[in-house]
């Protein structure tokens, strides 16, 4: 029975992704005591180089099973070479800490490349594996009683060169080059040339003795010694070169690369086993409670019917359980987005020769796996800010009285529906002066203003605004603090900094737990029901008239406890058709998005509720001022607004700005959709 | 298949080859000592030869000279074996004109794998 393998696949793919995530913890955690008892070398806990073994263990079995090669012959090599350290043949130093490393992404752009088909950049591998295997042979020298005996060591390089010059006796032992050549191509890719410089005229050859030699590129996962081993024989016979090709070190490319395809493309999700029984026991009750009720039905009588509601209240309770348990299943903690970080301060904070020192809480904390893929990237960068632009260099940091090392603290937990992130840094804070200078070069702030400190510092969310001195290769490339924000914004989250001269900043995220669902406000206008996400509201007020305002153009402005904000008929803004025009007669919503309040009149207020949300943009099509719609108790569609978006409107376009007309039909456009 | 001479002073040894070589279809003839085998290559034709070096009455070494002297096994492959610890016998069989060694202890899957690159 033929059994397609291509269906574990995927599990493979995902479990190596994830063991060499684990691996680059581990890995990370050795350096850090590497560099702690200040010497180079450290006495591995035998735990950590376990887990470590462990995991390119699994991904050789796995990989050779499974039918990649060419990460099976890299797990090898990484294998053997753990395997010396496990057992204490060797000890890890910096140096190969480092390679380990950069061996892990190796082998993780190999798996990537495996499962996308896309190339890999040979040189680099084929460099880090070369390295590798010269520290196996380091090592196998100083312990060569020990290895003597094993023969089946075939770690590896990729391309070697063979230069094969038989001498002339060579026939004379019974030893034949057709045969030896026969063995390298065994053991890769073989590309041969024959040197026929000695051949001698015809008249002078003699049969029995051999003339010719060879120049030899050996591709594949051969190590020195497997190509020693063919040749052993002949040794003494010839004279042989072998000479790998140069090493280069990883790119950090296939790093970021890596990073981002996994982020990209983490398709599948693994759950935990007590959140699958928890699903299992919930429905389970919702069965009883099914049964109990039919029960109840069959031979209704009035008598019943307090058991009835009872019932019914049974179900509500089922049923919110049963969201709540399968609103778990997509929640990942968030050890999955930060895991990343340690690896990325390690190589920048040594690129940048700066002493970083990254401690992170609440990684536990869970958090919706949507949210978390699309976290990484602003996570990403505001840990490179703080480390390029926060953290001052050792010397810097000495003469302002500081600790050599500079901290980087990373805590998160969750506030009500939200979960809060904050990335603080004990770095030079940021430049108030530096920040305005650039604002008015750039255009975005005129040169007479005189902003507030909250003000200045709200200008580094500005499109086109960046402070680095030079574009440095870590940070500024290309991303500014305006996409961090937006990124948070689309998440329905948002993103603050805090600064204090000398000691440092910290960005605050606010992120929703879930992108599923929201706590939303239903409000009326006309036969129409909006909803409002409850985080964004402020409060509802009944309109007193007096306190209308249009000063200049037709910007309706809305005065409330000495503040004035702009004042969107909602009617308007979706041109249907409202109970009563008259402000008086309705109520106004004052809501809040990125520090700036708009008041929206509306008929009514129907009630709180939690409501699913519908993309609106797979269903239908982007619409400005509409994050997403869903689906009521009666079935009919509602909208979600985006309160961003619409206090934008309100304030750019002066209240009046109507979304386009195309919007006004959405929703007999949209009913059928998700029906 | 292949004409093979094992020469061993141990018969568990010979044996352990014989049935090796034997079950993978070569034709295989045993021999105890140097001697032996020079009696029963003459006028015999084989293909590949596996001595040991240390045996009684003519050893590993002097077998393979003697039989480099013959037109017939000039060519021939000629394999000794020998223990990793004895550099210095690897050497000299080497010099005699031994094709290459096998190292003890070996296993019948690593002694099929070098008599199979010899013969090709």
């Amino acid at each position: 029975m033929a059994i397609d393998m291509r269906q574990f696949h995927q599990t493979f793919f995902e479990e190596s992704l994830e063991g060499l995530a684990g691996m680059e913890t581990e890995l990370l955690r050795l350096e850090k005591a590497a560099a702690n008892n200040g010497h180079d070398t450290v006495a591995a806990d035998p735990e950590i180089l376990n887990t470590i073994f462990r995991a390119a263990h699994s991904i050789k079995g796995g990989s050779s099973t499974f039918g990649f090669e060419e990460v099976a012959a890299f797990a090898h090599v990484l294998e053997s070479r753990l395997d010396a350290l496990r057992d204490g043949r060797s000890r890890p130093d910096r140096r190969v800490i480092n390679l380990l490393l950069l061996s892990v992404d190796c082998l993780r752009s190999l798996i990537i490349s495996a499962r996308t088909g896309k190339e890999t950049d040979k040189n680099v591998i084929d460099g880090v594996r070369s390295q590798l295997e010269s520290l196996e042979s380091e090592s196998r020298a100083s312990v060569a009683p020990m290895m003597a005996t094993s023969q089946t060591q075939t770690s590896a390089t990729a391309h070697w060169h063979i230069v094969f010059r038989p001498h002339r006796r060579l026939f004379h032992t019974g030893n034949d080059p057709l045969r030896i050549l026969r063995e390298l191509s065994v053991l890769g890719e073989i590309k041969v040339q024959t040197d026929l410089a000695d051949l001698p005229a015809w008249a002078q050859m003699d049969p029995e003795e051999c003339y010719l030699a060879w120049n030899i590129e050996l591709i594949g996962p051969v190590s020195r010694e497997a190509i020693a081993e063919v040749f052993s024989w002949v040794v003494d016979d010839c004279t042989l070169e072998i000479t790998a090709q140069p090493v280069q070190s990883l790119a950090p490319r296939s790093i970021t690369e890596a990073v981002a395809f996994m982020d990209a493309h983490a398709g599948t999700l693994r759950v935990s086993v007590p959140k699958v029984d928890a699903l299992i026991n919930t429905v389970g009750e919702l069965v009883i409670t099914q049964t109990m009720l039919s029960q109840l039905t069959t031979n209704f009588s009035f008598d019943n019917l307090s058991r009835l509601f009872a019932g019914i209240a049974q179900l509500e309770r089922n049923t919110r359980e049963l969201q709540e348990s399968v609103m778990h299943i997509r929640m990942l903690p968030l050890s999955f987005a930060f895991n990343r970080l340690p690896r990325l301060v390690h190589d920048m904070s040594q690129k940048l020769e700066k002493k970083v020192e990254l401690v992170i809480h609440g990684e536990q904390t869970e958090i919706d796996k949507t949210v978390i893929d699309r976290l990484i990237d602003p996570l990403l960068h505001l840990v490179r800010n703080s480390l390029d632009h926060g953290i001052e260099r050792p010397a810097e940091r000495v003469a302002a009285g500081k600790s050599e090392t500079g901290h980087i603290e990373l805590k998160a937990c969750q506030k009500g529906g939200n979960v809060v992130i904050e990335i603080r840094d004990d770095g030079r804070g940021l430049a108030y002066d530096r920040i305005l200078t650039k604002a008015v070069e750039r255009g975005l702030l005129p040169a007479s203003a005189k902003p507030s400190p909250g003000e200045i510092v709200e200008m580094i969310f500005m499109p086109g605004f960046s402070t680095a001195e030079a574009v440095s290769d870590i940070s500024g490339r290309g991303m500014g603090m305006d996409v961090v924000r937006n990124n948070i914004r689309s998440l329905g989250g948002g993103v603050e900094v805090s600064t204090q001269k000398g000691h440092g900043t910290c960005f605050t995220m606010r992120l929703p737990l879930t992108l599923a669902i929201v706590d939303g406000l239903s409000v009326q206008v006309g036969v129409h029901t909006y909803i409002l996400p409850l985080v964004s509201i402020v409060e509802s007020v009944r309109i007193n008239p007096e306190q209308i305002s249009r000063p200049a153009g037709s910007a309706e402005l809305y005065g409330l406890r000495q503040e004035y904000m702009p004042l969107l008929r909602l009617y308007e803004l979706f041109h249907v058709e409202p109970r009563s025009t008259d402000l008086a007669q309705g109520l106004l919503v004052i809501v809040e998005a990125d520090g700036k309040k708009a008041g929206l009149y509306v008929d009514d207020l129907l009630g709180q509720q939690q409501v699913v949300i519908k993309s609106l943009a797979t269903h239908y099509r982007k619409v400005e001022g509409i994050s997403a719609a869903t689906i009521l108790g009666d079935g009919t569609v509602a909208m979600i607004l985006d309160m961003t978006g619409l206090i934008r409107l309100a304030h750019a376009g002066g209240g009046r700005a109507a979304i386009p007309t195309g919007a006004a039909s959405m929703t007999t456009a949209v009913t059928p959709t998700f029906n | 298949m292949a004409t093979i001479l094992t020469v061993d002073d141990t018969a568990s040894m010979r044996q352990m080859i014989s049935f090796t070589l034997s079950s993978v279809g070569h034709e295989v003839i045993q021999a105890c000592d140097g001697h032996e085998a020079l009696m029963l290559l003459k006028g015999k034709k084989v293909d590949l030869v596996i001595a040991d070096i240390n045996m009684p009455n003519m050893d590993g070494i002097t077998l393979v000279k003697s039989l480099r002297e013959q037109a017939d096994y000039k060519f021939t492959p000629i394999l000794v074996l020998t223990t990793e610890s004895r550099e210095s016998k690897r050497q000299q069989g080497k010099v005699a004109g031994a094709t290459g060694w096998i190292v003890k202890p070996f296993n019948p899957e690593q002694l099929l794998n070098v008599v199979k690159k010899v013969l090709g």
